[in-house]
């Protein structure tokens, strides 16, 4: 029993983490209509950007807060530079664009950080709260930093009328044109938010999994699970789709098949949403007249 | 996005083409009785290994160029064929000719039967299921309850095969005429393929999906079936790589693949034969050039840094679909064009449509 | 009265095919014009090239200032609210949160507020589906909304692309008879785009014919409608 409380506690710790990563996919897709292929990298990207300024010697609450406005601009200057040219491209232009930035985040910081791991300092003790090894601080501030960050977006989202002509022009770009809403910005805007939720995303899983350049490629593909999970237009159904993931994947992964097809299953689950329910299980199916 | 997708296979003159430059290809490694070079043998690996990404990317070209289906995950079918040939030949004894028809079979069956959820996915969702698909495979291949079969971590040794009848070529002179010889026997079974009506059908689907389900197409069995033709071309390049490296390893078909296969997609043309070959050479090209790209940048820009071949690809990527969205080969074909003035009358112009992003 | 829109030589293009050539048109402060023509008469891109949402040439001014050069979300910002054909519903977004937009471009929220209560005075109907989601309203209740968007933007001049279209009658006859009735009240100037010419004729003071992409007849509405050669030949009654 105790066994199965630590797996659970240990999946919603991971599963905050794959909460934050879809949270980022959802917004790119709540903002462009695009599947991000890049977020990951462009995680992990922002991460060794805190790793250096830590290493150069910045007090962490401070890197934290500069890499995540670092990352914002770093989206927003993506957006603006890279995928503004190819605004009505068709779907395998864009896909071959996320492709060729995730290979390139990827070199470069192989490039300028070298591939050997690097281990990464997390703001909260690992103090053990229970006696028992149960639930410590780390893991609890890992899913306050994830709830705290959803419920930003959501107040955004639902209450801010630039949330709302966010969501209108993804939706309908030229209608939203109509209204004085500049799509262009907009779009910019979203990436800029998902870069900055992902670099919060990369800053959460370093110090559980050693930095390294190909630290986000499973993560990410956990992350798609949790976003198609909770359906992918909707935040908090992703950081619940996380949760979820995370938790089944420990169960799963102690009980039924070992760690060694984790990934597999991953694949599994997100096949299985999109085939069986492709919005989502919290996910508003969105009723088009025709 | 894909000009004009039939006109090319229809052109007079297009036989007589490929013919002309498979004759070239089958003349090449005879310049190792003229000049005697100490690294012939090595450049007749190169030139199987671009003979097999060609292939790879020839597969994948089907379904993506020809039928819109998008895919990220070929590395898969890459490593089922791949691991069958390995598989059959180290457990069954199988000579390494015979396990390719049944990498093509095998394979066949995993696209088909990955066609079939892909049937109800479109756009980004189709890339992200494959994607996951290309992550996962390394993973999978390693899983110890196969292990008996695949080698686990450390993968299988193959044999490396020898000239049949005494013939007088090297290992990798004759490993070249093979790969050759395969890959001649896919391009011609797309080719005709293309050209009947499956091919329109297939084309046809791409462009007006609705409008090729009321046309009486049975748009389903299309796209799985092209899935599963796909997947088959893409294995039997699997194979020979297997065949021709002696060595199969998970390590080897990671997204990494993927993507490659996505570059020379790219950079050949989306849609085009001939752009399948030329992407396969540049695949293989850059590989073997980062390290001298990646040298001759540190020098003339006083880089700190190497710069790997993972950027490189990146970066040609983003170039390509911002400048040359139609590959090297639209791109030979819009400068002969414009050169020659040989317009067509249905490519006298691209009205652009104003497309919206939302309809 | 000037006019408060005045356009010179628009021309507008898709792609490579021409689709307006050279049209002058204006729409007098305070008055409705209609632009009637058959199908495919290049109706809706004139409309297109006055918010600069196709590819055109010519001048455009709007209260004496040129916008030929500025862009959508400008022209909208200025006072000129499109009602686009096919209505451009936020499908996905409540009715709330479809007239709530116009808040985003608004800096004056208090009166904005008001704006709406104005708009679910002309149409009730909108109120009582205030937490629908927009993609599930009828038709008619799009179009209408589709007008109760484009009023939140407390614009000077509205363009009006077949608010009757796909309409049973006895809406046609309410949409019209609330457009008579914020033009009167809310002195807002329109262009109207109508296949219902006689309806169109009856709101509008001006008209102006188009046929293939160009302004074959122009006149007050009363000249159109007495003229029998004209109405058969172009408005077909
Ligand atoms: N997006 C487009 N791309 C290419 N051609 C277009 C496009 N939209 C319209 N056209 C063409 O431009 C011409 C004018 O079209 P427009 O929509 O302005 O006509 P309209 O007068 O509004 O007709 P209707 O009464 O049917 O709405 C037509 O020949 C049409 O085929
Ligand atoms: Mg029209």
């Amino acid at each position: 029993m105790e066994f199965f409380i630590q797996q659970v506690v240990a999946g919603l710790t991971s599963g905050a983490i794959y909460a934050c990563v879809a949270l980022g996919l959802v917004m790119i897709f709540v903002s462009t209509d695009h599947i991000n292929f890049a977020q990951g990298e462009m995680a992990m990207f922002a991460t060794y950007i805190a790793w250096a300024l830590i290493d150069a010697g910045v007090p962490y609450w401070i890197a934290f807060g500069s890499t995540i406005l670092i990352a914002f601009v770093g989206g927003l200057l993506i957006q603006r530079f890279i995928l503004k040219p190819l605004e009505n491209a068709p779907v395998l232009a864009l896909v071959v664009c996320f492709i060729a930035l995730l290979s390139i985040f990827n070199a470069m910081a192989g490039m300028i950080w070298s591939y050997t791991i690097k281990p990464f300092p997390s703001p909260f003790p690992a103090l053990d709260l229970t006696g028992h090894g149960l639930v410590n601080v780390r893991q609890l501030g890992v899913v306050g930093v994830t709830l705290i960050m959803l419920g930003i977006l959501t107040v955004f989202f639902r209450y801010t009328t630039l949330g709302l002509a966010m969501r209108a022009a993804a939706q309908n770009a030229s209608s939203a044109r109509l209204m004085g809403v500049r799509v262009s910005w907009m779009l910019a805007l979203g990436w800029g938010l998902a870069a900055a939720i992902g670099a919060t995303a990369g800053m959460l899983v370093a110090p559980l999994v050693f930095l390294d350049p190909n630290m986000m490629t499973g993560i990410l593909v956990y992350g798609f699970a949790a976003a198609l999970v909770g359906g992918i237009a909707n935040p908090a159904g992703a950081v619940l789709g996380g949760f979820i993931v995370g938790v089944l994947e420990n169960l799963v992964g102690s009980y039924v098949i070992g760690n060694e097809l984790k990934l597999t299953f991953a694949l599994a689950m997100v096949v299985g949403v999109l085939l069986f329910k492709p919005a989502g299980l919290f996910g508003r199916v969105i009723v088009k007249r025709v | 996005m894909a000009a004009d997708a039939t006109s090319w296979a229809t052109k007079s003159g297009f036989g007589k083409m490929a013919i002309l430059f498979w004759a070239i290809l089958a003349a090449l490694p005879l310049i190792g009785y003229v000049r005697d070079d100490p690294s012939f043998d090595y450049y007749m690996f190169m030139g199987q290994s671009m003979l097999i990404y060609g292939t790879a990317v020839l597969g994948l070209n089907l379904l993506i160029g020809f039928n819109g289906q998008i895919s990220l995950g070929h590395s898969a079918f890459f490593a089922v064929g791949a691991y069958t040939t390995a598989i059959l030949m180290n457990f069954a004894g199988m000579p390494y000719w015979a396990t390719i028809p049944i990498a093509a079979v095998v394979c066949f069956g995993a696209g088909f039967l990955f066609g079939l959820p892909a049937l109800k996915l479109e756009g980004h969702y189709l890339a992200l299921a494959t994607f996951t698909l290309a992550i996962a495979v390394p993973q999978l291949l390693k899983y110890k309850a196969i292990a008996g079969w695949t080698g686990g971590v450390g993968g299988l040794l193959l044999e490396k095969p020898d000239p049949p009848f005494n013939l007088p070529l090297s290992p990798d002179q004759y490993l070249y005429y093979l790969c050759l010889f395969v890959s001649m026997l896919m391009f011609w079974f797309v080719y005709n393929l293309l050209r009947g009506r499956s091919g329109r059908a297939m084309m046809a689907i791409r462009d007006h999906p609705m409008a090729a389900g009321t046309m009486g197409i049975d748009t389903a069995l299309y796209k799985t079936v092209t899935f599963g033709i796909s997947a088959a071309i893409t294995g039997v390049a699997g194979a020979l790589s297997a065949i021709t490296i002696a060595y199969v390893a998970p390590d080897s078909f990671t997204l990494q693949l993927a993507v490659s296969f996505l570059v020379g997609l790219v950079v050949g043309g989306i849609a085009s034969l001939p752009g399948c070959i030329l992407g396969g050479v540049f695949i293989v090209l850059v590989q073997n050039s980062a390290q001298s790209i990646s040298d001759w940048m540190k020098v003339s820009f006083s880089l700190r840094y190497d710069v790997p071949a993972w950027a490189i690809y990146g970066v040609l990527l983003l170039l390509l679909m911002y400048f040359l969205p139609s590959g090297l080969m639209g791109g030979l074909i819009a400068l002969k064009e414009r050169l020659f003035g040989a317009k067509g009358p249905d490519s006298t112009d691209d009205p652009a449509p104003q497309a919206s992003r939302n309809d | 009265m000037g006019a408060i829109l005045e356009a010179k030589g628009v021309s507008a293009w898709y792609g490579m095919i021409q689709a307006v050539t050279e049209v002058d048109l204006q729409v007098e402060q305070g008055g409705v014009t209609a632009l009637l023509g058959a199908n495919g008469a290049g109706k809706t891109t004139t409309l297109r090239a006055l918010c600069n949402m196709v590819r055109r040439s010519g001048t455009t001014t709007f209260d004496g200032v040129d916008i030929s050069r500025r862009s959508t979300e400008d022209i909208v910002r200025m006072g000129v609210a499109h009602v686009p054909e096919g209505r451009g519903t936020f499908v996905a977004l409540t009715v709330e949160e479809n007239l709530k937009l116009a808040f985003h471009t608004r800096r004056d929220r208090a009166a904005a507020m008001r704006d709406m209560d104005l708009v679910f005075d002309y149409f009730p109907r909108l109120k009582e589906r205030i937490r629908q989601q927009a993609g599930t309203l009828s038709g008619g209740e799009q179009q209408m909304l589709a007008i109760a968007r484009a009023l939140m933007l407390a614009p000077r001049l509205m363009l009006l692309d077949e608010p009757s279209f796909g309409l049973a009658p006895l809406i046609v006859q309410e949409i019209f008879r609330i457009l008579r009735q914020i033009n009167r009240d809310a002195k807002v100037s329109m262009l109207i785009v109508e296949q219902n010419a006689a309806l169109a004729l009856e709101l509008a003071d001006q008209v102006y014919l188009l046929e293939t992409g160009s302004v074959v007849t122009s006149g007050p509405s009363d000249m159109v409608r007495n003229d029998e050669a004209l109405r058969k030949a172009y408005l077909g009654y």
